[in-house]
């Protein structure tokens, strides 16, 4: 049997998933990055995107729209913001998420915009994606 | 003297007052329970949180690059005091005991020759500081119409906040809460959520790699951790508000209950008197042929 590590994810109302996991990739935001046993210990924050952790019961997916990581050799932490099991309800609060972020990045200007503009262009990834 | 009438109808009043406050009594204690759950739902994130900032902060204090929200404005003549109550009554002291404590700061500050400015969420402290600190008071949060705290409303104060430091308009800012104890201890806590307080012992977190670096995780994070501060100070709140209703309501059946007690012994005692005093009419009627 492979190694196995901790992982949590937990956002700030509930704690979602605390299982054993072989492998969590995770979408930083400066690009993916998948997090296995011994792993050196590294913190990052994440963009919105799609988490994918293979545990002992298989694989399972979860939408996340920011927060941060902390990896470490034996545990993987990940702190969401937002974050939902895949399925139809997550696209529906996404599309939600989306729509609010779209007005905002019309009415935004400068630095304000281009991070907004991309957070747009990443949330319509995951909605693909899970959808 | 009151009339048995008049007693007999005091005696349903009241009884109907027990009934109305053992109502309460029992929809608190189911809403403590749910409020409970949900404090400690939210309690593994905000222990990560805080595990992390601190281990960040302690590692960039001092720089000259450290976040505003960390190192201050480098003053702190204005304080922002965030004064959290529930938006009901008839729950104790559950209001008056963070009124106090927030009146009492609020004095201390004034008495050192700082500006002190105030922002409510919950009706009940801003009618209470309304009546001496109503020059003080800035703004308010409602949360009258919120069935169930969730982590937006927290966003929403947060934002609050924010918008005003970014505006200068303070320097400190303190959120004051009630800490959920047990059901009949809840602890009034002030607490300094800007700048942000790193504990002495925190650890510097030179372990970890930090993508993308340290200060820009930092600039995430700490507007991150001030609101899930906010969100558990909140979550705190509501349980202690219904703890402290729950045992005022128990009181006040209790009390109800002595009362009901009382009044029927004195209903007793003058139906006897008055009884006895009939037969004493009739006697004496009857002895006088």
């Amino acid at each position: 049997m492979a190694e196995m590590m901790q992982f949590d994810l937990v956002s700030p109302e509930r704690k979602l998933e605390s299982c054993k996991a072989r492998a969590v990739q995770i979408p930083g935001a400066e690009g993916d990055l998948t997090a296995m046993p011994d792993h050196a210990p590294q913190i990052t924050t994440l963009r919105p995107g799609v988490l994918v952790v293979e545990g002992e019961h298989g694989e399972s997916r979860f939408a996340v729209t920011g927060g941060f990581a902390e990896i470490s050799a034996t545990a993987t932490s990940v702190l969401a913001e937002r974050a939902y099991p895949a399925g139809p309800d997550a696209r529906a609060a996404l599309q939600a998420i989306l729509d609010d972020m779209r007005a905002k990045a019309g009415s935004a200007s400068g630095e304000e915009k281009d991070s907004l503009d991309k957070g747009v262009a990443d949330l319509e990834q995951v909605i693909q994606t899970i959808g | 003297m009151p009339s048995l009438k008049d007693l007999k109808n005091r005696i349903e009043s009241v009884k109907s007052t027990r009934k109305i406050t053992k109502a309460m009594q029992m929809v608190a204690a189911a809403k403590l329970r749910r409020a409970q759950e949900a404090a400690e739902a939210a309690r593994p994130y905000a222990e990560k949180m805080a595990d992390v900032v601190n281990g960040l902060a302690a590692s960039v204090a001092g720089s000259d690059t450290a976040p505003k929200l960390l190192a201050g404005t480098g003053s702190d003549q204005t304080h922002l005091l965030v004064v959290m109550t529930a938006e009901r009554g008839l729950c104790g002291g559950f209001n008056s005991s963070i009124v106090k404590i927030a009146r009492y700061r609020a004095e201390k500050l004034l008495s050192e020759g700082k500006t002190v400015k105030i922002l409510t969420v919950g009706k009940k402290g801003r009618e209470q500081l309304k009546r001496d600190l109503a020059a003080h008071l800035v703004a308010h949060m409602d949360l009258s119409e919120v069935k169930r705290v969730g982590y937006d409303n927290a966003d929403d104060i947060a934002r609050q906040i924010f918008a005003m430091y970014e505006a200068g308009d303070f320097d400190v800012a303190t959120i004051f809460y009630n800490r959920f104890e047990s059901v009949i201890s809840q602890v009034p806590t002030p607490q300094q959520i800007i700048p942000a307080e790193v504990p002495e012992d925190a650890e510097a977190g030179a372990l970890y790699d930090y993508e993308p670096s340290e200060e820009a995780i930092l600039e995430d994070l700490l507007p991150r951790s001030v609101t899930t501060q906010i969100f558990t100070a909140l979550l705190e709140n509501g349980a202690s508000e219904q703890g402290a209703r729950m045992s005022a309501m128990d009181n006040a059946t209790r009390n109800a209950g002595d009362m009901i007690d009382r009044l029927t012994i004195q209903y007793n005692r003058s139906r006897q008197a008055a009884i006895t005093k009939e037969l004493i009419e009739i006697i004496s009627g009857a002895e006088a042929l």
